[in-house]
C-alpha cells in the first residue's frame, strides 16, 4: 500500500514538473521532456513488445508435456527444430511467398502510384483515387479473403466463366485451396502497403527534374528508369519492408487461402500453439523473428525511413 | 489542357482493373449475401431474399456476433483514444531529439513489422505465466496498440516533417507558454491528421485479428467470431456478416473522412485572410 501510494506520488510529481515545465515554456531539458511526451508509447512499446519478446526467448528453452509446459534450460526445441527438414521446407515455402508477392505486389503497386502521380492532373481527383485504393486497408482481411471464395470456387464465377467462353472444358482445380489463391489474396490484401509510400515518394519528386530529362532528350522509357525509379527507392523499400513482413509473418492467409495443404512459418507456430507445445512455438517464433530483423536489416541499409515520410 | 499520350489509356485501364480486382470479391460477397433461402455460397442466385441477415439475429445460427460486435467497438474506440493521445505525445517528443529517440524509433519500427502470432504468442505466455486471465479490454488492449501506435506516429512524423515552426515563432514571440503553443496553434493545425489517426486507430483495432487471438481470452472479438464461423459455417449467412462489417467500416470511413473535409473547408472559409484586405 505504502508502495502505491509512493509510486503514485512519484508519478504525481512528474506529472506536475511536466505540467509546470510546460506552464513556464522554460524546458531546460529537452531530454527529460522528450522522455516525459514519449514515456507512455515507451511504456507499452516495453509492456507488450520487448516482455513478450524476452518471453518468448525464455520459453523456447522450456519443456513441455501433453498438458503443460515447464521451465528448464534445453536446446531440445531448437535442435528437433533446426534438424527436421520440414522446418527447412516450410521456411523455403515462406520465402517463395515473399518473393513472389512482393514481385507482384511491387509492379501493381508502382504503375498503380505511377499512373495517379504523373497521368492523373488534378489534385482532387489524384486525393479521391488515392483513397478509392486505400479504403479497404480500413475494412476486414479476413472478409476480403473470404469473398474470393464465390470468385475461385469449383463452381465459381472464374471456372463458370472460363467454360462457358469455351477456354476450359472441366473446372480448374487449382483456382482455390492452392498456392495460386494464396499469393492471389497476399496480392490482394497487401499491394496497398507498396501503393501509398510510393504515391508519397512520387509526389515529392521536383517536377522540373523530369522537364529537365525531357528537355536533354530522354525517352519516356529514360525517364522512368533513370530519374523516377532511382527517386523512388526509398517508397520501394518501405512498401517491400511492409509486404515482406507481412506475408513472412502470415499465418491466416496461408492457412485459409490453401485450405489447410500449403505451410509457412506462421502455421507452423499457430499449429503448435493449438497443440499447447508452446516451447516449440516460442523456438520457431524466436528464428523466424531473426530471419525477419535480417531481411529487414537488409533493406534498411538501402533507406532512412524517417527522412522519408 | 494538351492531348493525353498513350501511355494515359494503357495506365487507365490498368487501374481501372485494380480497383476491379480490389473491390469485385467485396461487391460479389454483397450481392451473394441476398441469396434466397435455398442457396449457397456462390453463383447462381436461388431468389434474392434477407434471409441470412435474418440469421444473423438468431443465436443459434451464428453465436454470440452482437456480443462479439459490441466489444469490438469498444475496443476499438479504446484503441482509438489511446493511439491519438499517446502518438501525439511521441511525436511532440520526437521532435526534440532526445537522447535515446534512436532507440526508442528502431522499437517502434520492430512492433511494426514483428510478425503478429508473437506478439500474440508473448502476451498471451506473460499473461497466464502469472496466472492473470487474458481478456480483450486488457492484453488483447496492448497487443492491439502495438500495431495501431507505430502507424500513429509515423503519420504524426509526416506532418510534423511539413509542420511550419514560424507559427510557433510568432505564439511564443507575442507571449505565448509552451502549453498554449501546443494547444492553441499547434493542436489546431494539426487537427485534421488526428482524425487520420483516430481513423487508423479504430479501424485497426476493429479488424486485428492475429494480434488478439491469443490476447483475447473467452470473450471473442468481431473478427475472431468471424474467423470461427469460417471454420464451420457453410451458409451465406458468413458472406451476410461480411456484407454487414464491411458496411459498417465503410460508414465509419465516410464519418472520418467527412469530418476532416467539413474542417478543412471550415480552415479554407475562416483561415486567414492575409493578403486578401485593404492595404
Amino acid at each position: 500500500m505504502t508502495a502505491l501510494s509512493k509510486n503514485r506520488r512519484l508519478f504525481g510529481s512528474l506529472l506536475a514538473s511536466l505540467l509546470a515545465q510546460l506552464a513556464t515554456g522554460r524546458t531546460k531539458n529537452r531530454h527529460l521532456m522528450g522522455w516525459l511526451l514519449a514515456s507512455p508509447m515507451a511504456l507499452v512499446l516495453m509492456v507488450f513488445l520487448v516482455l513478450p519478446i524476452v518471453m518468448i526467448v525464455i520459453v523456447s528453452f522450456w519443456g513441455a508435456t501433453e498438458f503443460s509446459i515447464y521451465p528448464a534450460f534445453q536446446w531440445d526445441n531448437y535442435q528437433f527444430l533446426l534438424t527436421s527438414p520440414v522446418t527447412y521446407k516450410v521456411f523455403l515455402n515462406t520465402f517463395k511467398y515473399a518473393v513472389l508477392t512482393w514481385a507482384f505486389t511491387l509492379t501493381i503497386g508502382f504503375t498503380v502510384a505511377y499512373f495517379l502521380a504523373f497521368h492523373v492532373r488534378s489534385l482532387t481527383w489524384q486525393i479521391a483515387l488515392f483513397l478509392l485504393c486505400t479504403i479497404p486497408f480500413w475494412t476486414s482481411n479476413i472478409i476480403r479473403m473470404i469473398s474470393w471464395i464465390p470468385f475461385l470456387g469449383r463452381n465459381g464465377i472464374a471456372n463458370s466463366t472460363l467454360m462457358s467462353m469455351g477456354v476450359i472444358d472441366e473446372p480448374l482445380e487449382w483456382l482455390l485451396y492452392s498456392d495460386f489463391s494464396v499469393i492471389l489474396a497476399f496480392v490482394h490484401l497487401y499491394t496497398l502497403f507498396m501503393v501509398v509510400p510510393i504515391f508519397n515518394t512520387m509526389m515529392r519528386i521536383d517536377r522540373s527534374l523530369i522537364e529537365a530529362a525531357y528537355d536533354s532528350g530522354a525517352t519516356g522509357w529514360q525517364t522512368l528508369t533513370n530519374v523516377i525509379i532511382p527517386l523512388c527507392k526509398p517508397g520501394i523499400m518501405i512498401g517491400s519492408i511492409f509486404v515482406v513482413t507481412l506475408v513472412m509473418g502470415d499465418f491466416i492467409t496461408v492457412r485459409f487461402m490453401s485450405g489447410s495443404q500449403s505451410a509457412n512459418v506462421g502455421r507452423l507456430i499457430s499449429n503448435d500453439i493449438g497443440l499447447l507445445q508452446y516451447p516449440s512455438a516460442a523456438a520457431t517464433a524466436v528464428i523466424l523473428l531473426i530471419t525477419v530483423l535480417m531481411v529487414i536489416g537488409l533493406l534498411l541499409r538501402f533507406v532512412d525511413i524517417r527522412k522519408e515520410l | 489542357m494538351d492531348r493525353r499520350p498513350r501511355s494515359f489509356y494503357v495506365l487507365a485501364a490498368f487501374f481501372t482493373l485494380f480497383l476491379l480486382f480490389l473491390y469485385g470479391p467485396t461487391f460479389t460477397i454483397a450481392i451473394l449475401s441476398f441469396q434466397g433461402p435455398e442457396g449457397g455460397l456462390t453463383f447462381p442466385m436461388r431468389g434474392v431474399s434477407l434471409h441470412w441477415f435474418r440469421d444473423l439475429f438468431e443465436q443459434q445460427a451464428v453465436g454470440d456476433i452482437w456480443g462479439s460486435f459490441g466489444r469490438s467497438f469498444v475496443l476499438g474506440l479504446m484503441v482509438m483514444v489511446t493511439t491519438v493521445v499517446v502518438s501525439v505525445m511521441g511525436g511532440l517528443a520526437f521532435r526534440k531529439r532526445f537522447a535515446g529517440s534512436a532507440v526508442l524509433f528502431y522499437l517502434v519500427v520492430t512492433s511494426l513489422v514483428i510478425p503478429s502470432i508473437l506478439v500474440s504468442l508473448g502476451v498471451g505466455l506473460i499473461f497466464s505465466q502469472s496466472g492473470l486471465d487474458v481478456h480483450w479490454a486488457t492484453s488483447g488492449f496492448g497487443s492491439q496498440l502495438t500495431w495501431t501506435l507505430p502507424f500513429g506516429l509515423l503519420i504524426m512524423f509526416a506532418v510534423f516533417n511539413r509542420f511550419d515552426k514560424s507559427y510557433e515563432e510568432a505564439a511564443r514571440d507575442q507571449g505565448a507558454s509552451a502549453w498554449q503553443t501546443i494547444r492553441h496553434v499547434v493542436l489546431p493545425i494539426i487537427a485534421p491528421s488526428l482524425i487520420g489517426v483516430a481513423l487508423f486507430g479504430f479501424t485497426l483495432s476493429y479488424d486485428e485479428f492475429a494480434r488478439t487471438l491469443l490476447t483475447a481470452g473467452s470473450h471473442n472479438t468481431l473478427p475472431l467470431e468471424i474467423y470461427g464461423m469460417t471454420t464451420n459455417v457453410t451458409t451465406p449467412v458468413i458472406f451476410a456478416l461480411g456484407t454487414l462489417t464491411t458496411a459498417f467500416s465503410l460508414v465509419v470511413i465516410g464519418v472520418f473522412l467527412a469530418t476532416v473535409w467539413t474542417m478543412n473547408r471550415r480552415r479554407a472559409r475562416q483561415g486567414s485572410d492575409a493578403g486578401q484586405g485593404m492595404v
